[in-house]
């Protein structure tokens, strides 16, 4: 009558063994650390011991350095010692070297192999800057209108048009034309020419001519490709600030999430993520050997200027270029560049197109130069405000790389390719130039900054709500059911290691009303026993033997938790998929809560109700 | 121990009339004061920016305001939270594109006998607060369609209705709290009131599951007798469940901090609201309906399955 299979008892012994090895990882406290990652070449040998010393040196004792990840991590003892040694660190190294604080695990090597890792604490919880990004698509759309207006424009004129005007308006693009046959003509050759706009003739009372419009497939690449890329950019950025574990995210069609834990300083964060990036087509002076006599002679050719590549040696050295001081074409020129295959070698190549102007340029300097080489350097100017005499000072930093230099096959104008890459770098030149020349502009949409002074009381006061919600449904459950009492604070306290152990194995974010939730679903799961508390109690009143009470008990109820908390569910996930923000943290722990307190509430409770009970054939009165 | 004698026979159908009145007065006081006083809307949905700084000695609020307007920081709301020397400045998004910013805020008001630190800075652009409201209000539906959808499958289409009217009752009177009392309506306020609606639902299904069971286990009553019956021997655990929930609520009220207060309160009210609202609306609506044997007999097919459960 009281039976439970022997196979659902494993079962519920190997989910408690799996929830407390997974929830294991999150008593591990977390130190305060300072995180040094190479940015250019490798790590250099024996730089824990020289990071050591330095700290030893200015007074500071490191728990302990080593190489963890690629990385080297030297833990401190206290979030002060961490700040001084960051600055301590920062300057040494210099800029080959990011150095970022962070929280470094403690957690032993062999649960994280097996994929047991603590809860990711949310900003709430830890301190630190979010940032919710906007990027004007409506921008990039102009920008790329004014693009296609000009190449209309060179079109035309290529096709000895006369007595055209291509204009720009809040309509899209105007081309006024002369006479009928000259709009026939054009529209033809522009249709086969611009697949990406839709051509129509102009309403008759605004003369003749043709409306070109971007069409909606086309509007759709130029704003998803206007967030991708401004994605791109960003990781490019925070990556250099040197934050541990940013998160960069997309969020819904226009918007950009931006979470750096353990930044306060938000101004600087704000100019970096406020930069602007350009490019520069130049003509390459000399060869490579030439450049790095040239750097050390200190003699540089006076209409060549020394720059160096983005990428660099192993050792970390840089590589010397030397570049004409003339700029042939600009970002702003550059209309397009798309990774692909050459056609004809079967090798990766990028295709780049240039507006009309630029074109022009192009033309002349390679007319002259085929089989010298061309370089593109990367621009980019950050915003900076320092602090002189405790009076803010704002100027611009200016970073420029080159990203690529390659020899001129042969004479082109708006159109070309670069070849001699490989897949990734050509995936990755593209998408460089497309940030330095297209970029779409963004705005700050929502920004939050919380000290860790706050995040550490958070965190206090969410697992004081939590322990005392527990503290008052156990003691009243004990009083209220007695034995049954106990059982269901059994699956009560299980239900609790469950929700640690799902969040922390799908890698969640815990934040405060995160705690909320937990606590919520704690008063919500109760329900069940309740119902089947009440059942038990209805049965022996209305004169069952205890054993056939508690069995009908629990089979009575379980129709109406199933209702109950299906619909309780709902809630859950309408917080997760509309909510944002605290709706959704809320919503997250409260839809795990509610899934696994079903198998708490019905199925553990009624295996420790089996076990009590169940062996005992002339039970003649149940605690409940 | 029992709260509650085992054979309780209230009977809660004869206040029927009387108890639907109250709730229909009590969401028109609601649906008025939403009206014609409004929510206290939060940043989150306002949009602007909030400043908290933690002063190390007690700090003077009014002359916060003065030197915040004096340096260009126009129409700032200083207020102090707990101790008097947490301070928490909001203010709208100030014209002609001056990005405010907690550091600036913090610059003009420490002073170097009174400094202090930075523990929370809040901006939100003004579309962004309007789209959190929409999806609130969007989250909102998304629930009545879904508990609707999921009463009318589970039980019967005035089922659905009662539960429906029920819930909706729950929250313009927990909503309709946050207008009278001009608290502070956030988006942990939101899901707080979502929270209710699952609640409210959940505690309206008990009472509805043994009105069912008992329609088809005892032919002899009439619908009257049934419903009475029915939420007399769910009473018990209407209300111990309640409690529970409380007593977590209430720990989440008391410990949980401010930010998190909003929230526990909307969820104290509900639970207290939407267990009244099992008892004394949604039980009496269905009768009201005309609810009957009938309407649950062709569904066969629900009982074989109950009986599959184990």
């Amino acid at each position: 009558m009281l039976e439970f299979p022997k196979w659902k008892y494993a079962l519920i012994v190997l989910v408690l063994l799996a929830s407390v090895f997974y929830s294991l990882p999150n008593i591990f406290p977390q130190e305060p650390a300072v995180q040094i990652s190479v940015s250019r070449g490798q790590l250099e040998d024996g730089l824990p011991k020289r990071v050591e010393a330095l700290l030893k040196a200015n007074g500071i004792t490191p728990r302990r350095i080593a190489v963890e990840g690629g990385d080297v991590m030297v833990r401190l003892n206290s979030p002060d010692d961490q700040l001084k040694a960051a600055d301590i660190i920062r300057p040494e190294l210099g800029a080959r070297y990011t150095t970022a604080l962070n929280l470094a695990s403690t957690v032993p090597s062999w649960l994280s192999s097996l994929g047991a890792n603590p809860m990711t604490l949310g900003l709430d919880l830890q301190g630190g800057v979010h940032f919710l990004m906007e990027v004007d698509q409506k921008a990039a759309l102009e920008k790329r209108e004014n693009a296609y207006a000009e190449e209309i424009r060179a079109l035309l004129r290529d096709q000895k048009f006369t007595g055209y005007d291509v204009t720009r308006g809040t309509q899209g693009i105007r081309i006024a034309l002369k006479d009928e046959s000259a709009r026939n003509k054009a529209r033809s050759s522009l249709s086969v020419g611009f697949p990406q706009l839709a051509f129509l003739d102009l309403p008759a009372e605004q003369g003749i001519g043709l409306s070109a419009a971007v069409t909606p497939g086309e509007q759709k690449a130029i704003a998803d490709g206007a967030v991708d890329q401004n994605i791109t950019t960003l990781r490019n950025r925070i990556d250099a600030l040197g934050v541990a574990e940013p998160v960069i995210q997309r969020q819904g069609a226009n918007r950009i999430i931006v979470q750096l834990p353990g930044v306060q300083d938000t101004a600087e964060a704000k100019d970096i993520i406020g930069a602007t990036a350009t490019l520069e087509y130049r003509a390459q002076i000399g060869d490579m050997a030439q450049a790095a006599e040239a750097q050390r002679n200190n003699l540089i050719p006076p209409e060549a200027r020394l720059y160096f590549m983005r990428e660099t040696l192993p050792d970390g050295q840089r590589i010397p270029i030397l570049l004409s001081r003339r700029v042939i074409v600009s970002g702003d020129q550059l209309v397009d560049a798309t990774p692909g295959i050459d056609p004809q070698t079967g090798q990766p190549m990028v295709s780049i197109k240039l507006n009309a102007a630029g074109g022009k340029r192009m033309f002349n300097h390679t007319l002259d130069n085929v089989g010298k080489s061309m370089a593109v350097v990367y621009v980019e100017r950050i915003p900076e405000t320092r602090m002189v005499d405790g009076v803010p000072v704002k100027s611009v930093k200016i970073t420029e790389d080159v990203i690529n230099s390659a020899t001129i096959q042969g004479v082109f104008g708006k159109d070309f390719q670069t070849t001699g890459l490989d897949p990734q770098e050509a995936d990755r030149l593209s998408k460089q130039l497309k940030a330095g020349a297209l970029a779409a502009p963004m705005d700050f949409a929502q920004e939050r900054v919380i000290g860790p002074s706050l995040g550490a009381e958070n965190v206090q006061r969410g697992v004081t709500a939590v322990l005392f919600s527990f503290v008052f449904v156990l003691i009243f459950f004990v009083i209220y059911y007695k034995m049954f009492g106990v059982i269901t604070n059994m699956a009560l306290l299980l239900n609790l290691l469950l929700v640690v152990a799902v969040m922390s194995m799908f890698g969640a974010t815990l934040t405060l009303p995160g705690f909320a939730g937990i606590a919520l679903t704690v008063g919500m799961s109760v329900d069940a026993n309740v119902l089947i508390n009440e059942r038990i109690r209805e049965e022996l009143r209305s004169g069952n033997t205890p054993l056939a009470s508690i069995a009908a008990g629990y089979d009575k109820a379980s129709g109406t938790i199933i209702d109950a908390n299906l619909t309780a569910l709902l809630g859950g996930i309408a917080m997760a998929a509309f909510g944002s923000g605290p709706i959704r943290g809320f919503g997250i722990t409260l839809i795990i809560g509610i899934l696994t307190s079903m198998f708490t509430a019905v199925t553990v409770s009624r295996a420790i109700a089996t076990l009590i009970y169940g062996r005992r054939r002339k039970l003649t009165k149940v605690s409940v | 121990m029992e709260l509650f004698p085992s054979d309780s026979n209230f009977n809660f159908m004869r206040l029927r009339h009387f108890s639907l009145a109250v709730a229909a007065i009590l969401m028109f006081a609601a649906l008025g004061a939403m009206v014609f006083k409004g929510f206290n809307f939060a940043l989150d949905f306002t949009g602007g920016n909030e400043t908290e700084i933690q002063f190390s000695k007690p700090a003077d609020v009014g002359q916060m305001r003065e030197k915040l307007e004096a340096a260009g920081f126009k129409g700032a709301q200083v207020r102090a939270i707990g101790s008097a020397n947490d301070v928490v400045i909001r203010m709208q998004v100030q014209k002609g594109g001056s990005r405010q910013n907690g550091s600036d805020v913090l610059a003009v008001l420490q002073t170097a006998e009174n400094p202090g630190t930075l523990r929370d800075y809040y901006y939100v652009g003004p579309q962004v607060g309007k789209e959190l409201a929409e999806n609130g209000i969007l989250a909102v539906v998304f629930v009545v369609i879904g508990f609707l959808a999921y009463v009318w499958v589970r039980f019967e289409f005035k089922f659905a209705v009662a539960a429906i009217i029920a819930t909706m009752h729950d929250v313009i009177l927990v909503a309709g709290w946050f207008a009278f009392t001009g608290h502070e309506f956030d988006l942990a306020v939101l899901a707080g009131i979502l929270s209710v609606m699952g609640y409210s639902i959940n505690d309206t299904i008990v009472v509805f599951d043994r009105i069912r069971e008992n329609f088809r286990n005892l032919h002899k009553l009439s619908p009257y007798e049934v419903m009475n019956r029915s939420v007399n021997q769910t009473l018990s655990r209407t209300v111990i469940t309640s409690f529970v929930a409380l007593l977590t609520v209430l720990a989440l009220y008391f410990f949980g901090g401010e930010s998190l207060r909003g929230m526990a309160e909307s969820q104290i009210l509900g639970i207290v609201i939407g267990t009244l609202s099992s008892i004394f609306v949604a039980s009496p609506l269905l009768l009201l309906m005309g609810v009957t044997k009938q309407d649950l007999m062709p569904k066969a097919r629900d009982d074989a399955e109950l009986d599959a459960r184990p």
